[in-house]
């Protein structure tokens, strides 16, 4: 996990959003949800053209109704630790065709895998909603030293 | 259905260079200052912050290039404004792509969970 992702709990940035839940099923079935491909779309909602293989570059195509006329989304697998952790690039989570994906930064997702009581706790975390690339981004996050969340809350008060 | 989700669509592409701006300590800092003094001078804010005037204007101006602050004439002296309107669009569509991951993070609990 970054530095980033143990600072911040179940939140929401201007960077990242992170959501937190507790499923009550063994950690071996939950990664296989996750990471079988044909798992994967069911509850994803997305068919996928290829297995999910650390360095694999597949395409998904949204199943949702009405979202047939998307374009395939390309999904750069990037790390797979078997019950433990997947990531993957992509671009965000904003599935419309109206959008010109490829003039849009790529957003990293990661699927974090924990055993709890009665279950598995998962983490989906996705990032990079500014464009800029990841190692820059923790150079600003250092130098920030936690006041990131501070004044984001209070801009967040004030916009709200 | 359609229509909210090319709202939201066309709120992406804003929110990149939003998203950029923000990602700096001083330009967060002078963000928030604004927010809670604002309208202010590049004077009131280089106050107390160890920042030169110039960097400040530097930032000032990238927060008013992804169009988060406005600046006005005020007598002699130049004053910023935080300017609501790209920020908040921005966030609506960052709560867009949250409500996506909730809905797929129900949907995954309901799958795994049905053979249990």
């Amino acid at each position: 996990m970054t530095a980033e992702a143990q600072m911040v709990q179940d939140s929401t940035s201007t960077d990242r959003i992170e959501k937190n839940v507790v499923l009550r099923a063994p950690r071996s079935r939950v990664w296989r949800a996750i990471t079988n491909a044909k798992e994967f779309e069911t509850w994803f909602r997305m068919k996928l053209d290829g297995e999910i293989v650390p360095g694999a570059t597949i395409y998904g195509t949204v199943t949702r109704p009405g979202n047939e006329h998307v374009s395939p989304i390309e999904m750069l697998i990037e790390q797979v630790e078997p019950e433990r952790y997947f990531s993957y690039r992509w671009h965000p989570y904003a599935l419309d065709a109206a959008v010109n994906y490829s003039a849009e930064p790529m957003t990293l997702v990661e699927f974090i895998l924990k055993e709890t009581d009665g279950g598995t706790a998962v983490t989906i975390i996705e990032s990079g909603f500014d464009g800029i690339p990841l190692a820059r981004r923790k150079e600003a996050f250092r130098m920030n030293d936690g006041g990131w969340t501070g004044q984001m809350k209070n801009l967040a008060q004030y916009v709200a | 259905m359609s229509r909210s989700r090319s709202a939201a669509a066309l709120k992406a592409t804003e929110a990149v260079p939003v998203f950029a701006a923000l990602a700096d300590a001083t330009r967060l800092s002078l963000l928030g200052r604004l927010s809670v003094n604002g309208p202010l001078s590049i004077t009131n804010l280089s106050e107390g912050t160890g920042v030169t005037r110039q960097a400040i204007t530097r930032h000032l101006h990238a927060l008013g290039r992804a169009g988060l602050v406005r600046d006005a004439r005020q007598g002699r002296e130049r004053v910023f404004a935080l300017d609501l309107k790209r920020l908040e669009k921005a966030r609506q569509y960052l709560d867009h792509v949250s409500a996506s991951w909730d809905a797929a993070a129900a949907r995954l609990k309901a799958f795994v969970e049905e053979e249990a």
